[in-house]
């Protein structure tokens, strides 16, 4: 009787406990789906990593971002940021940052790819996030005439339409592209850093993202087939040019054939 | 009274002026014409050897001009045009440089010619009268009396009035033919291909966009479902429902309450064309949220339905009014509620 009553007892329970993790399962499930389409196959850090990078974190960052990297009024939280952001920002040398501006500038890379490896660990260790890109997805084997097309509805509007940086608003600016690693080209459209948008990998797909790096490895690689590129930057160089020399020609070449001959 | 008293008041100031006619006054050290500058001997003509220098440099001009034809023509076999597209640039450089030398070289050699070498006496070409002579006028009137007694012109009132009638009358069939020119505007400037249900996808692939799929901080680029598929008129109505898709922390959107409705959970879509004369618009800022016009620096606030913060546009962004159907996908509630695009005449 007792047995049988137990055995009642315990049924509901264990079939709500079910249902109770089922939910939880699908619910994690599709919150990390939804929230985190950015998020590629994670690399897999071991904790000697972690502890490593936090040592690095607290010696070099935790000053602007909090002990915890729980962000302060000097700088942001990096609290689900992911490694890709870690590599793409100690990795072009933004940051450190040295002093502030309307932009964090490129400069020289303070710390070793290694020491970059496990602060990215630590970071990634704080809460799911973007991840380091694949290396397949970084070799410019793609479609550079689909890239092309990408680079030119998605980035040309900033980037100008080979890459040669432009101007944004009090002092931003979208950088040059040249040169730039495929690696960081990568990791900036899955993060948005500073005012760049973000392009996760929904909007731009990794084989996509492969398309634009290849675009931007083939222009590099082919010179302009139509003269003096006058940094690429189009009507403001080509003008500053054709009116200082096309024009002080032209009115060199007038006032030789009106002045009378000695 | 004062008028002679005036008039005697001037002569003696040895002033000029017509009672008469007006009140112009024609001061007397009016600024005189300072006639033809003293002539001046070139070196060419006083030295012989200057003349023959310049002799000299002439033909050095005609020379260089037939070196550059001779370049060019070098130039064209020497650098062709291959597969390889970077082989116009050499190509064109060369062939244009000798090009170049050549026309320049005749012109330069031929004004240098002129200059030094040809007679260089001044010539004056004075002003005739507008105004014919007495004779003349006559004559051209009696040309016209003569005209008019031979045709009748005046005399046969059928005649010329038909001939009025006619004269009016001929230009009405081209005026009709100008409409002609292209189709009526009608109401294209008012509308886009965004209509009620039609699903936001992704340019230039088509693929629909799922709410989920734009994160925080994200910009999309935006065409109307079926555009991608379209092969007349595609670039027409691109221009036209080309929109941008931001989404940015719901707190941080200020709404008007009765555009509330209009955004998704933060993600809003504005028409990319600048109300200013008509620039995509898709410089977005992502921390600052604010989207700048490439060619004017038009600076639109996204938190505030895209209002003008800087530049020269007049008008906020039109916004698109979105939601989200059965399955996830961004619809469009409407098409835009006002013109998209620059001012035109009606608006």
């Amino acid at each position: 009787m007792g047995n049988r009553f137990n055995r009642s007892r315990r049924k509901p329970l264990a079939a709500t406990l079910v249902i109770a993790a089922g939910l939880l399962f699908s619910g994690g499930g599709y919150a990390v789906a939804t929230n985190v389409v950015a998020t590629t196959a994670a690399t897999e850090y071991t904790a000697e990593q972690i502890s490593e990078g936090r040592k690095l974190f607290l010696a070099n960052c935790a000053s602007c971002h909090g002990l915890n990297a729980e962000g302060s009024a000097a700088g942001p939280s990096l609290i689900g940021v992911g490694a890709a952001s870690v590599d793409f920002q100690v990795g072009t040398g933004r940051m450190p940052g040295q002093g502030s501006g309307p932009q964090l500038p490129k400069k020289k890379v303070q710390f070793t790819d290694e020491q970059i490896t496990l602060m990215g660990a630590y970071v990634a260790s704080l809460a799911p996030g973007p991840a380091i890109p694949e290396q397949k997805y970084l070799e410019a084997t793609g479609d550079a005439t689909h890239g092309g097309e990408l680079f030119r509805i998605n980035c040309a509007m900033c980037h100008n339409a080979v890459g040669a940086a432009g101007a944004l608003t009090e002092g931003k600016y979208a950088p040059n592209l040249d040169g730039v690693e495929a690696k960081h080209v990568y990791e900036a459209m899955l993060i948005g850093p500073q005012n760049m948008p973000v392009f996760n990998d929904a909007n731009i797909t990794p084989q996509d993202k492969n398309d634009i790096i290849t675009y931007l490895a083939y222009i590099e690689e082919n010179p302009s087939a139509g003269g003096f590129e006058l940094g690429s930057l189009g009507p403001v160089a080509e003008g500053l040019f054709i009116w200082i020399f096309g024009l002080g020609l032209i009115v060199a070449i007038t006032v030789w054939l009106g002045a009378k001959s000695n | 009274m004062a008028g002679k008293d005036l008039e005697k008041g001037f002569e003696a100031e040895g002033f000029e002026h017509d009672f008469e006619s007006g009140l112009a006054v024609i001061p007397p050290d009016k600024i005189k014409d300072p006639g033809l500058e003293p002539h001046r001997v070139r070196m060419t003509d006083k030295v012989p050897s200057k003349a023959k220098n310049a002799e000299v440099q002439v033909a050095a001009m005609f020379l260089v001009s037939v070196l550059g034809s001779f370049f060019a023509l070098w130039a064209y076999v020497a650098f062709p045009i291959t597969e390889d597209l970077s082989t116009v640039r050499a190509n064109n450089l060369f062939l244009g440089l000798g090009m170049t030398l050549s026309l320049f070289g005749i012109g330069i050699g031929a004004v240098h010619w002129a200059k030094t070498l040809m007679p260089d006496f001044e010539v004056t070409e004075a002003r005739h009268q507008t105004r014919g002579s007495e004779d003349v006028r006559a004559a051209a009137v009696e040309i016209v009396k003569l005209a008019d007694s031979e045709s009748g012109f005046s005399r046969r009132k059928l005649i010329r009035r038909t001939l009025y009638g006619a004269l009016a009358l001929f230009p009405l069939p081209a005026l009709i033919v100008f409409g002609d020119l292209g189709p009526p505007v009608g109401n294209t400037l008012r509308q886009t291909m965004w209509k009620a249900g039609t699903r936001l996808t992704k340019d230039p692939t088509g693929i629909p966009i799922k709410a989920s799929d734009v994160t925080l901080g994200s910009v999309f680029h935006v065409i109307p479902e079926g555009l991608a598929e379209m092969h007349h008129h595609k670039l027409e109505e691109k221009a036209k429902a080309a929109v941008l898709l931001v989404r940015l922390p719901q707190e941080d959107l200020k709404e008007a309450p009765e555009k509330s409705g209009w955004s998704y959970d933060g993600i809003v879509a504005y028409s990319k064309i600048c109300t200013h004369v008509g620039c995509p618009v898709a410089l977005y800022e992502q921390q600052t949220h604010h989207l700048l016009c490439p060619c004017h620096q038009s600076t639109f606030d996204v938190t505030e339905h895209c209002k003008v913060v800087f530049g020269p546009a007049s008008r906020p962004l039109p916004q698109l009014p979105i939601s989200v159907d059965a399955e996830g996908y961004l619809i469009a509630q409407s098409d835009f509620l006002e013109p998209v695009g620059p001012s035109f005449w009606e608006r």
